[in-house]
């Protein structure tokens, strides 16, 4: 079992796996950065680097490397963009002003296609590669002056944000992210060039004119199938779209007709193994964000889409109100899923969700989760 | 010479004791520091180079009024704060 790495808004905690046979296989281990907002954590399965990015706020966005677990850290260089135009005042698609500034490390990953290498994505909405572990990183400037990009808008925050990099398990230099508000792109040849990848999904918070431009789509995650990769989830601002064509087009999931409490929400998790097998974690939709009568749980479909699972064994079934943030839910290489809330509290699962335990229920609001091996 | 002063909260990221420089403006005398101590222009200055939204300067007790191209003149005897905001906390 690998240890779980939980970001949090008051630091990055680590779960080791434990033995104990009636606790939840995870131990609350050890703190790092504690105090500090820790938005992000990567491991690198190459060479086994944990990343960690930080929000300090007044003092910015900053970027850690660990190439001992934890045991020491080092910052390396955050991403920056480059000067601005003199003069211009850029704005997003909703009019707001937009400052070529990083916000916020929302997506980090390996870059496969060459050793060391990783991509960074950003709020305000640039990609980021580095060729160096993190020393240098460039901003990838096909994708940042893309002209589509005036298309794109804030998600949550003010401005368009990348949350999610998968590296394509056919070709390293192929790519896909995911833009909350900009839909999802994918490039072929390691960020050259770039294609939007939305099309068939429907926005329904735009004007009909915009309902299905591939910008608009407030893709709130997107995750690919391993060992079928022409699969993709996608959970979506306004439903859970699917794709079994390599992202030539997009189905959207009735809901009426899968059973499950709610297509709201933020995280999906794939089986690597299994393209019909997803992970969801549902709220009510969408100026509420917590869970369907205070009962949190997890649903699950295992045909594809056509019918959900509502798993809660295991999870609070009264006076719930976590919401499960679009990296708060994980599931490890073996099998074991995690998941961690804005209440604090993380629930980890060895049987494929059908039950939870706690692993702990007073950590700080958690962004995000992750496995390190 | 300007003396140059960084809140404590900020020595807890990076080194960055109080010094004295030489120069004409905020931007002219902080350069000297960053130049000096590059890690450190990321945490008051942004992606632009202008000061970080919650961050203040202080020349002589005064907030800065430039806080896009730090053009505020500094004189010798002046003494330079750089303070966090207490906008942008929690």
């Amino acid at each position: 079992m690998p240890s779980l790495l939980i970001s949090t808004r008051k630091g990055l905690f680590v779960a080791s796996p434990s033995d104990s046979a009636s606790g939840s296989g995870f131990k609350l281990e050890r703190g790092h950065f504690v105090g500090d907002n820790l938005s992000l954590a990567m491991v690198d399965p190459r060479d086994g680097a944990w990343y960690a990015a930080l929000d300090h706020g007044h003092f910015g966005v900053k970027l850690h490397r660990s190439d001992d677990r934890g045991t020491t850290w080092t910052e390396i260089a955050v991403p920056t963009y480059p000067k601005q135009p003199e003069g211009e005042v850029q704005k997003n698609f909703f009019g707001l002003e937009l400052k070529w500034t990083t916000q916020l490390i929302w997506s980090l990953a390996p870059a496969l296609d060459k050793a060391g290498a990783l991509w960074c994505g950003t709020i305000p909405g640039g990609l980021f590669r580095s060729e160096d572990r993190g020393a240098t990183w460039q901003l990838v400037e096909s994708l940042w002056f893309h002209p589509d990009r005036t298309k794109w808008g804030g998600g949550g925050r003010d401005h368009a944000g990348i949350h999610s990099i998968l590296v394509d398990p056919r070709d390293p230099k192929t790519v896909a992210i995911a833009i909350s508000t900009g839909g999802v792109w994918r490039t072929k040849d390691a960020g050259a060039t770039w294609t939007n990848t939305a099309g068939g999904m429907r926005a329904e918070y735009v004007p009909p004119e915009l309902v299905n431009d591939g910008n608009s789509q407030d893709v709130h995650c997107l995750v690919q199938c391993a060992a079928t990769p022409t699969t993709f989830w996608v959970q979506h601002h306004n439903g859970i779209f699917k794709s079994t064509d390599d992202m030539a087009s997009w189905t959207e999931l009735e809901k009426e007709q899968t059973g499950a409490p709610s297509h709201f929400g933020f995280p999906v998790a794939v089986d690597p193994k299994d393209p019909d097998t997803a992970w969801f974690v549902p709220a009510i939709k969408d100026e509420k964000r917590i869970p369907a009568e205070g009962r949190l749980v997890v649903t699950r479909t295992r045909d594809g889409g056509k019918t959900f699972e509502t798993l809660s064994k295991g999870l609070p079934s009264s006076f719930a109100y976590d919401l499960v943030y679009r990296h708060g839910l994980a599931l490890s290489p073996d099998g074991a899923l995690a998941f961690g809330s804005t209440t604090g509290n993380v629930f980890a699962s060895t049987d494929r969700g059908d039950s939870w335990s706690l692993v702990s229920n007073y950590l700080p609001p958690v962004y995000a989760v992750t496995f390190a091996p | 010479m300007a003396t140059v002063v960084f809140t404590q909260n900020l020595r807890r990221h990076v080194e960055c004791p109080t010094e004295t420089v030489d120069g004409a403006t905020v931007r002219a005398v902080l350069d000297v520091v960053f130049t000096a101590n590059p890690r450190l222009r990321g945490y008051v200055l942004d992606d632009q180079g202008t000061l970080r939204h919650h961050m203040m300067v202080f020349i002589d007790g005064e907030p800065v009024s430039d806080r896009r191209n730090l053009s505020d003149p500094v004189r010798a005897t002046s003494e330079v704060y750089v303070m966090q905001a207490l906008s942008g906390g929690c």
